[in-house]
């Protein structure tokens, strides 16, 4: 039995619930037989795979729903042997580039050349090019951006790509300039509760409003967050009645807990006792990003006006720290005491500390 | 791989219908390559005399550099030398130096002779040696770099390099003092005017009047850029049965370009009246910032465009004192570098608001 998110996924841009100008944007596009490179972008959970795997299927009808994984070895110019899954169908290929980490550009550009080496002799294939999709571009490094730039002019004949990432600004200018950009934003809050109650219709029962309130509420735009939260919810609770607590996620709860104790106490034992437990978080494979993030949000909801600011700063400072260094507890660790100082100093003698 | 054969000939040529346009219209001389006059001219000279230097083009994306030199290698060459006489290498091509130099040294072994009449009854210049050309060479590593330079005096007498890349910076500078550089600079809107006009009626595209305007205007001097709006609108607007004039709003949409309400709504926020000057009457707390900025990531608006509109919105004020302005000006910077060092957009952007709605508040 598979998930709601899977079960419930529209197959065509026909049945795609919101955006329906961007659905019949991409169906005249797929139409045309001149189809462009296109970059999907925007927040997680938004439904950008979604768009592209229904923006095949109008380009190729339902034999692009036929998918077989290989297992596919790729050897670097250091002569390292990588294995790496790929999926596909007769009529593309996907890719997740980031799984090979800084040997992207050798998986990339192998696969790039041997499918515009090739041509469809599908007979029936609708169209004469085959797609590459390439996940989480945004994390595709330089290199491998710099390869892409001259394939995706030459083979523009046999291969198109269509790659998708959470934002532009980390896709460098010339890949901008070769694709067609498409946004794909999150869901409005009614256009969510719109599909939490086509679910609930599919699988014949009542949600009430205050139920589809809180799964809104808990999920910030990200539709498949909803979804999975969505499901637990009815099991949990079939009949969905009355006041329910949306389940937070125990990291988020023990995120919370560590800016708390950080607020508590600002001492060096507290530190160790606040490092203990991000290593727990980090141990449970939650992302080092994800939980500075967490833990500078609640800290922010809890200090003085006069200090938000301060928090923020030193939050965005110490991720991109984390994101160029190695060790990522090092970066956590030390946004912790900066912080502990900051709002030590705060409390001492009421100042803010000027960090222009 | 069942459905795929290995392509044995060349490509078979596409049906022009389905070709995407900025193919298709990819300048086949170079006296059609518009808005480089300098370059244009002083490589025309060169094509009489078909005495050429090494060169370096540089320059911005989508203002013309591949297809100038694959224009050249054309005219200098002809459709049946071409393949025997010029040899393409881009950053895709693995180009660890000792592949570079087994290629180049294959290649530049055969001496060129001069040839007579091309097979499609024209004459080409023909001058006796290869032309060599490393697309994209700013992503060639710095020890490649010097390599190439002893290859390059190796095979002087026979063969001819043109390195095309965009930031010039990136090349060591002696292999870039043994070039003729040559500048491509973002397309003024006036000059690449005629082109997207030229294409636009070849196409029959049918437009408001001031779209074209408007793509170029968007397109920030990216010629590929404007060509590729202007087809995907002209997709939009002929899909149906009753095909309608590309419109303005089409335009907005295609381009991504966040839309001014957004803009303004941050700008408000940081206590900005959108065209006026600081208005601290607007500004919301923290809370109203971090609202702003969270809009705009869920609506999917890449904080870096975000960032450049904000930019450009604020700078211009002239109400605005100089030295506020320019504590707004770095903090704007230091968060695209940021960004482009793979910072998390959010907090990248909210620390950069909050930053600037600090230094307007001091004003
Ligand atoms: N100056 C120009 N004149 C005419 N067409 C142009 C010009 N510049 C760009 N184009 C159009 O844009 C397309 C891309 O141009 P080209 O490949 O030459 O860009 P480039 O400068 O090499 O860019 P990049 O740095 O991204 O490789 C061409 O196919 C052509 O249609
Ligand atoms: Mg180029």
């Amino acid at each position: 039995m598979s998930l709601w998110v899977d079960k419930y996924r529209p197959r065509s841009l026909d049945d795609c619930h919101y955006h329906p100008e961007l659905s019949s944007r991409l169906k005249s596009l797929a139409a045309s037989g001149d189809f462009p490179h296109i970059l999907f972008y925007g927040p997680s959970g938004a439904g950008k795979k979604t768009r592209i795997m229904a923006t095949l299927r109008e380009l190729y009808g339902p034999g692009v729903e036929k998918l077989r994984i290989d297992q596919r070895v790729f050897v670097t110019p250091s002569n390292r042997k990588l294995d790496v899954n790929v999926v596909q169908s007769n009529f593309h290929i996907e890719l997740t580039p980031s799984d090979v980490g800084m040997y992207d550009r050798v998986v990339i550009q192998d696969i790039l050349k041997e499918i515009a080496q090739t041509q469809q002799v599908d007979l029936n294939a609708k169209q004469k090019f085959k797609v590459v999709i390439i996940n989480e571009a945004d994390s595709l490094t330089r290199d491998a951006q710099a390869a892409l730039r001259r394939t995706m002019e030459k083979y523009m004949t046999n291969m198109r790509l269509i790659m998708c990432a959470n934002s532009t600004s980390k896709i460098i200018a010339p890949i901008r300039s070769r694709c067609l950009l498409v946004r794909v934003s999150a869901p409005s809050d009614e256009e969510m509760a719109t599909v939490l109650t086509h679910v609930a219709k599919k699988e014949r029962f009542h949600l009430p409003a205050t139920a589809s309130e809180s799964i809104i509420e808990a999920s910030d735009g990200n539709l498949r967050k909803a979804l999975l939260v969505f499901e637990a919810m009815k099991m949990q609770r079939p009949d969905l009645e009355g006041d329910i607590d949306v389940a937070r996620p125990d990291w988020e709860t023990y995120c919370a807990k560590v800016a708390d104790m950080i607020l508590q106490e600002q001492s060096a034992s507290r530190l160790l006792e606040v490092r203990a437990k991000i290593y727990e978080l980090l141990s449970h494979c939650i992302p080092a990003h994800v939980v500075l993030k967490t833990i500078a949000d609640r800290i922010v909801d809890k200090v003085d006006d006069e200090l938000k600011a301060s928090v923020v700063h030193y939050a965005a400072h110490y991720e991109l720290r984390m994101r160029q260094g190695s060790k990522k507890i090092f970066h956590i660790e030390a946004f912790v005491a900066k912080i502990m100082s900051v709002v030590k100093q705060y409390a001492l003698m009421g100042m803010t500390e000027d960090w222009e | 791989m069942a459905t795929f054969g290995r392509l044995q000939t060349a490509p078979t040529p596409q049906d022009p219908r389905l070709q995407p346009w900025v193919e298709k219209y990819r300048p086949k001389t170079i006296d059609e390559v518009s808005s480089q006059d300098n370059t244009v001219a002083v490589l025309r000279k060169s094509l009489a005399s078909t005495n050429l230097p090494h060169m370096l083009f540089y320059g911005p994306p989508g203002t013309g550099k591949t297809s100038t030199i694959l224009a050249l290698a054309r005219q200098l060459f002809g459709p049946d030398l071409f393949r025997s006489r010029v040899l393409e290498l881009n950053a895709s091509d693995e180009r660890g130096i000792k592949v570079v130099r087994e290629k180049i040294k294959t290649f530049a072994r055969e001496t060129p002779r001069n040839a007579g009449v091309s097979s499609d009854g024209k004459t080409y210049p023909c001058p006796p040696y290869k032309l060599i050309i490393l697309d994209e060479a700013d992503s060639m590593t710095q020890d490649a770099q010097s390599a190439l330079r002893r290859i390059m005096e190796t095979y002087s007498r026979i063969t001819r390099f043109c390195l095309v890349c965009n930031y010039v910076t990136r090349i060591i500078e002696p292999l870039a003092s043994r070039c003729s550089k040559f500048r491509f600079r973002p397309l003024a809107q006036g000059s690449s005017q005629a082109r997207i006009q030229m294409i636009a009626d070849s196409e029959g595209v049918q437009a408001d009047p001031g779209v074209l305007d408007l793509i170029l205007q968007l397109a920030n001097g990216d010629l590929r850029k404007a060509i590729t709006y202007l087809q995907t609108a002209q997709r939009l607007h002929t899909a149906g049965d009753s095909p309608t004039p590309i419109s303005v709003m089409s335009i907005h949409e295609i381009s991504g370009v966040v839309p001014t309400n957004v803009v303004d709504g941050l700008l408000r926020s940081l206590g900005v009246e959108p065209g006026g000057g600081i208005n601290t009457a607007l500004a919301t707390g923290f809370d109203g910032v971090r609202a702003e900025v969270r809009r705009v990531g869920r609506e999917g608006w890449s904080a870096g465009q975000v960032l450049e509109q904000l930019h450009d919105a604020l700078l211009p004020l002239a109400t605005i004192p100089t030295i506020p302005k320019a504590n707004a000006a770095i903090a704007i910077a230091e968060c695209d570098k940021a960004l482009c060092e793979g910072g998390d957009e959010e907090l990248q952007l909210l620390e950069c608001c909050l930053r600037i709605k600090e230094a307007l508040g001091k004003a």
